[in-house]
């Protein structure tokens, strides 16, 4: 893969010539957090951010969006919310994100809506630096080979891009004096540095090859109940967890009845009415059921089918969960290094 | 950025095909019968499926539901389905009438593998409305009578009002190349004249099977698999040879939504029909 240099001074410049070939999209500050958002002011960029509040799975399979628009006529394909967009500023973990999504929407049934907003959007992926939820190293997420159209990693002073595909070489086509092909020994020195100072940066780690196997020896562990207990069944890990993609399908219909739409929304396996049937019977009422059913999924399920979790180590079930149930923490429990003090508040907050 | 086109390339399998209400009417006070057909000719006589596989129904307005196709391909060009009014595209459905339109989709699921069930003996067990999927699977091989062996059904209902295709079965019962017993859980009406109990009090009158080549099939409400899977057990018919169909939330059909997930498997696809050996090996599944 072609890898070339880009001065920092030179990045702006470089968005704004991008910018005219279709929708922007990068992380902009929300709060104290940050948020993909279409940009319309490049100063709002922010480079050096951690993860987003949500995911970038919301520009493919977007919150809530219209599948058909419905008539007299019949059922009519509605892609109305797909344009061309460019994706600035995704991290490595996210990028192996939509790769786990694209796997997962091409199998068996290609799903159109997703495939062809995937189609519609370059990515230019951004490197970044862990902080304390992150846990990328243990999925092998940090690094990223493929995925992307352009890659630029951050070495203070420049950047090096890695040129992806064909598209990418393009947008560099647009204005290639800004781009320096011929990169120093010094400037690879550097790289270097900072690929062993990054690798250092990730405090800790856990060791998912052991997941499998203790999701089914712990399957009827005590551990669940007391989770189970504490969870608020609020769905918030599904929200931000850039691989869960569960949806529901529910017609809408406008005044007069004659017209309508259908319109695909956002699931949680841990919501109680999600394996509700018709009738009432309901196949995972208990809490505990849901979240072994999310932690099934994550940790065992995606290793033993595709031989990789369908956790990414982004942190964002940590930095969100109301109450502490995480991939840390589960797999945590699941490993036997809980501490005491841990499940002490859990059975607290049970006696409660 | 290249190639302004944004047509899509691929098939939308989200996209309903319209259908006609052939023909409807109650099989009981709650449960009504549905022939349908697909308003493209060809699409009508392409629609291929397997005993036990199943479509998505849609009604506008109302939503999408998934339900078993009750008739056999080897009748192709009408599918039949028998639904329960208990929600909001039922209810729906049962609005309806003969020559409306409706949407559906499929078929869904793997289905019975009728093919590994050939020059085998059948051993069908059906209550309330478990006949759904399993009238299917029974029409099949008794309209392909001589690819199996030995075809018996055992069939039950909670009361006499409440039976299903009663009339279809009472007629079956004179065939003298299917071996049927019918049972109610209790006569309120004075008038049955078959067995009373439930369900598996009819596998004594069962002939004695050869249990290595039977294949056993159940599907009724959710307590009756434990117990129909005992006896099946009792008979000493293997596990991959015993096959339930289960019921799950499905939304999309396709192995998407997420709904009908268990364990690392989609019901949409690797299901809705499992063996007894699945269950003993998967969690959750009945």
């Amino acid at each position: 893969m072609r890898i070339i240099k880009l001065k920092k001074d030179n990045l702006f410049p470089f968005l704004e010539i991008i910018s005219e070939e279709a929708d922007l999209w990068a992380p902009v500050k929300k709060g104290d957090k940050h948020a993909f958002t279409i940009i319309d002011d490049l100063s709002k960029i922010e480079l050096e951010t951690t993860r987003t509040i949500i995911p970038p799975k919301k520009i493919f399979t977007p919150p809530t969006f219209s599948m058909f628009s419905i008539s007299d006529k019949g059922y009519k394909e509605d892609f109305s919310h797909i344009t061309k967009k460019i994706l600035f500023g995704i991290h490595p973990c996210d990028i192996h994100g939509l790769l786990t999504l694209d796997s997962f929407f091409k199998q068996a049934y290609l799903d159109p809506y997703y495939l062809e907003a995937r189609k519609n959007t370059l990515i230019l992926g951004l490197s970044c630096w862990p902080d304390e939820y992150c846990f990328a190293k243990s999925t092998h997420t940090h690094v990223i080979e493929e995925g992307f159209d352009l890659f630029f990693t951050d070495l203070k002073d420049f950047f090096l891009v890695w040129i992806g595909s064909s598209q990418g070489d393009d947008l560099i086509r647009l204005k290639p004096e800004l781009f320096d092909e011929g990169l120093k020994d010094q400037d690879i020195q550097t790289y270097i540095n900072w690929q062993a100072e990054r690798d250092n940066a990730y405090k800790w780690n856990i060791k998912f090859i052991a997941l499998p196997d203790l999701m089914e020896l712990k399957y009827r562990d005590p551990l669940w109940e007391k989770l189970g207990d504490a969870c608020l069944a609020c769905g918030s890990c599904s929200n931000v967890c850039p691989t869960c993609n569960c949806y529901n399908i529910m017609d809408k219909q406008f005044l007069g009845g004659k017209d309508g739409k259908i319109i695909r929304h956002w699931d949680a396996c841990t919501l109680e009415e999600y394996s509700e049937v018709a009738g009432g019977e309901n196949f995972r009422k208990k809490r505990s059921d849901r979240l072994k059913l999310w932690y099934t999924h994550k940790l065992q399920a995606y290793i033993s089918k595709y031989g990789k979790p369908s956790c990414v180590g982004c942190g964002r079930c940590i930095a969100t969960c109301p109450v502490d149930i995480n991939v840390r923490t589960v797999g945590q429990a699941l490993l036997g290094e809980k501490p005491d003090a841990f499940w002490a508040r859990f059975n607290k907050e049970v006696t409660k | 950025m290249n190639g302004e086109n944004k047509q899509l390339t691929i098939s939308n399998p989200f996209l309903p095909e319209p259908a006609r209400i052939v023909r409807t009417y109650y099989l009981t006070e709650d449960v009504k019968f549905f022939q349908v057909r697909v308003v493209d000719m060809d699409k009508a006589l392409s629609f291929k499926y397997c005993p036990g596989q199943f479509a998505m129904i849609s009604v506008v307005g109302a939503g999408e539901a998934p339900f078993s196709i009750s008739s056999t391909p080897s009748r192709p060009g009408l599918l039949e389905f028998c639904i329960r009014k208990v929600g909001g595209v039922t209810n729906a459905l049962f609005r309806m009438k003969e020559n409306d339109l409706i949407g559906i989709r499929g078929p869904y699921g793997n289905g019975f593998p009728v093919e590994r069930m050939r020059d085998k003996d059948i051993l069908i067990v059906v209550g309330g409305l478990g006949t759904a999927p399993l009238r299917s699977v029974l029409l099949y091989c008794l309209d392909n009578r001589d690819q199996f062996r030995r075809v018996s059904l055992l069939h039950g209902a909670k009361r006499p009002s409440e039976m299903i295709f009663r009339e279809e079965f009472f007629a079956l019962k004179e065939r003298e190349d299917l071996e049927c017993h019918l049972a109610v859980d209790g006569d309120d009406t004075g008038t049955w004249t078959e067995n009373i109990g439930v369900v598996t009090t009819l596998f004594p009158k069962l002939k004695e099977i050869d249990p290595s080549s039977t294949y056993a099939l159940v599907c009724g409400p959710p307590v009756m698999y434990k117990f129909v899977i005992k006896e099946f057990v009792k008979l000493n018919i293997p596990k991959d040879q015993i096959l339930m169909t289960l019921e799950r939330r499905m939304k999309c059909g396709v192995g998407k939504c997420g709904h009908c997930a268990i364990d690392y498997i989609y019901t949409c696809l690797d299901g809705p029909v499992f063996t007894y050996w699945d269950v003993i090996h998967m969690r959750e599944l009945i």
